[in-house]
């Protein structure tokens, strides 16, 4: 099964005829539908945009009388989130920011390398290497995060000692830096398999050729691979900026207080306990959390949804 | 002249010449090597470790003491014990309702969508990205908005009695009792859209002569689909039945922010057990022993299914 063939709009078939009863039937269903999946997105806007006595006194659905920014304001700069000191999500969005932009070029090409390796130069038990990478992509990380926190405290000690030693503990034991690792790790799986299929159908005559004219391994890889795989680099980097932004698990386990990423502290602040719940503020930093994937989404939306289908159906 | 010996692609049997030559056809393998090594660790060792962990008696820390199968014997009492239920009672009830209703929705919407989407209608362009966008966002972020969404005081209930209907009542989002539905709720609406790409897809690649031959012989729009269109449409519900399922069992995020932290554990499943007997309740060993129950569920899904995409590719 082929993404082409979703984004493909105009199908070879005969256009399906329907009555108007029919017609109007199925756009109400589908239109209806539109709604819901609008509305919790449409509310939340909207509430943001209100001040606090229009959210917990008005209607959700009603536009805003006095429309304000305040929120968004408050939500970027200005409002403690859970016991820390600092105001605002804005340096836990930068965070994020840290966190992701390494991991996902590390990631995407390591992926693309063993994508090369496991199609063009085989090697036999190359597919028990694969298949093990592959169902690396699909274990509940439950399993895995007793034994990670013992190796990043241990890490994380080491980086004191350094620190003790030589004024700096390179990178051990900080959070950005461990975060990275990890979702470049669990993220192998994924962009091996991405860029595997798609050097699956590569040409190896263009590899061949360039072997017999001298071309080493990195050579052809960046020369004749690389300039080929635009489209597989974007939906790679699209899939895994998409997953590592969106993670909540290893971040709230590996990553504290002003460490932490963007979806940690915006758990943190909708769910703190003490004082006046302030809706409009919580969508408003909801709203930031969630503008860059939503925004790789309106862009790249083509690459997302091929990506998902590769991550999904292998065939 | 350069020797063509530097190792074929697809060939491990080449003639072995200098040592620079071996390197050189060593070169693919030593740049998969770092990747399979990490996976290797932090997959099946980590597993592994999980695995021992289970048959210790750790509980803040890990232990190397072993205690046999105690665990295990431990959870499957708790499996049965309902009054008052224990928390692992709750998470395995809680995972059957919820795993149920969002794959049997997510299915069946998907379906639904998929089919109406594709009766060549206007504006499918503008349509199709509105039901998929909610795969954008983090599960935090969509929790956040359910959340706000069914919350009685502001959310839906507020609303419908603004509007006059003031017997109306729904309050399961602070429902302890209730709340698992309300997790489904937002489950369903962040993943519908993802098996209605999937089975448009699929749609789109049914043989339009299979259709007009259908037509041919007098059937109807209904039965086309009900007799052959939706049969054709097997494989993808395999891929995504066990796509959801193993969806489902990873739920973690979702469970948190529709119910603010799961309170009193009325959400329970799997995932948040795992997580409090490991980190807040300081019973590592019954941690352990849950996530290799989760582990073991998800391989019995995964292992037959990517065994299988592997080997069709092959053939």
């Amino acid at each position: 099964m082929s993404a082409t063939q979703l984004t493909r709009t105009v199908s070879n078939r005969e256009p399906a005829r329907h009555s108007t009863v029919t017609r109007v039937v199925i756009y109400t269903l589908l239109l209806l539908f539109a709604v819901v999946y609008v509305l919790p997105l449409g509310v939340m806007v909207m509430t943001s945009l209100k001040p606090l006595d229009e959210v917990t006194g008005g209607n959700m659905f009603a536009l805003p009388h006095a429309l304000t920014f305040d929120p968004w304001v408050q939500a970027w700069g200005e409002a403690r989130i859970g016991v820390s000191d600092t105001a605002g999500i804005n340096g836990y969005f930068l965070n994020s920011i840290k966190m992701v932009i390494p991991a996902v070029l590390i990631s995407t090409l390591l992926g693309a390398l063993n994508g090369f390796v496991l199609t063009k130069w085989r090697f036999p038990g190359h597919n028990l290497v694969f298949g093990m990478m592959l169902f690396a992509c699909f274990i509940p990380f439950q399993s895995v995060i007793i034994p990670m926190a013992v190796i990043l405290g241990q890490v994380g000690m080491l980086g004191n000692r350094l620190r003790d030693l030589t004024g700096s503990s390179f990178g051990l034991g900080d959070p950005i830096v461990n975060l990275v690792l990890i979702h470049v790790i669990y993220g192998l799986g994924f962009t091996t398999l991405f860029f595997r299929n798609y050097y699956e159908v590569f040409p190896t005559e263009l590899v061949k050729a360039a072997q017999i004219d001298g071309a080493g391994f990195f050579q052809i890889f960046r020369r004749i691979m690389l300039p080929n795989s635009t489209p597989i680099l974007i939906v790679t980097v699209i899939y895994q900026f998409t997953n590592i932004w969106n993670d909540f698990l290893f971040g709230s386990t590996f990553a504290a207080g002003d460490t932490s990423p963007m979806t940690v502290a915006l758990n943190n602040l909708v769910n703190t306990s003490t004082g006046i719940v302030e809706y409009n503020t919580n969508m408003a930093a909801a709203i930031i959390a969630a503008a860059p994937t939503l925004i790789v989404y309106i862009v790249g939306g083509r690459y997302f949804v091929r990506g998902l289908m590769a991550g999904a159906v292998k065939g | 002249m350069k020797t063509i010996a530097v190792g074929s692609p697809s060939r491990t049997d080449a003639p072995s010449g200098s040592l620079r030559t071996k390197l050189q056809m060593m070169l693919p393998r030593i740049v998969l090597a770092p990747s399979f090594a990490l996976v290797l660790v932090f997959v099946y060792g980590f597993n592994l470790w999980t695995f021992f962990l289970s048959f210790t008696n750790s509980k803040a820390f890990a232990s190397t003491h072993l205690v046999g199968i105690a665990n295990y014997v431990k959870m499957w009492n708790w499996t049965f014990e309902t009054d008052p239920p224990s928390n692992w009672h709750t998470a395995l009830v809680n995972m059957v309702i919820f795993g149920g209703l969002y794959v049997g929705f997510c299915l069946f919407l998907g379906l639904a969508l998929a089919i109406l989407l594709d009766q060549k209608i206007r504006g499918e362009g503008i349509l199709r990205p509105i039901y998929l966008y909610p795969l954008a966002l983090s599960f935090i972020v969509t929790g956040t908005a359910w959340k706000l969404f069914l919350d009685p005081r502001i959310g839906l209930e507020k609303a419908v009695h603004d509007w006059g209907w003031t017997s109306f009542h729904f309050d399961w989002v602070v429902n302890p009792s209730k709340m698992i539905y309300c997790v489904a709720i937002a489950g369903i609406w962040q993943s519908s859209g993802f098996v209605m790409a999937m089975f448009l897809a699929g749609l789109r690649g049914v043989d339009s002569e299979i259709i007009k031959a259908a037509q041919i012989d007098g059937a109807t729009t209904y039965a086309t689909y009900r007799r052959i269109i939706i049969p054709m449409m097997r494989p993808v519900f395999l891929s995504a039945i066990i796509i959801l399922t193993h969806l489902a069992i990873k739920s973690y995020d979702l469970v948190l922010s529709v119910t603010g932290k799961n309170p009193g554990g009325a959400a329970e499943l799997p995932s948040t057990f795992m997580y409090s007997f490991t980190f807040t309740r300081n019973q590592m060993a019954v941690g352990s022993t849950s996530a290799v129950m989760m582990l073991a569920t998800i391989a019995a899904i995964m292992v037959p299914y990517l065994y299988s995409e592997l080997r069709q590719k092959r053939t």
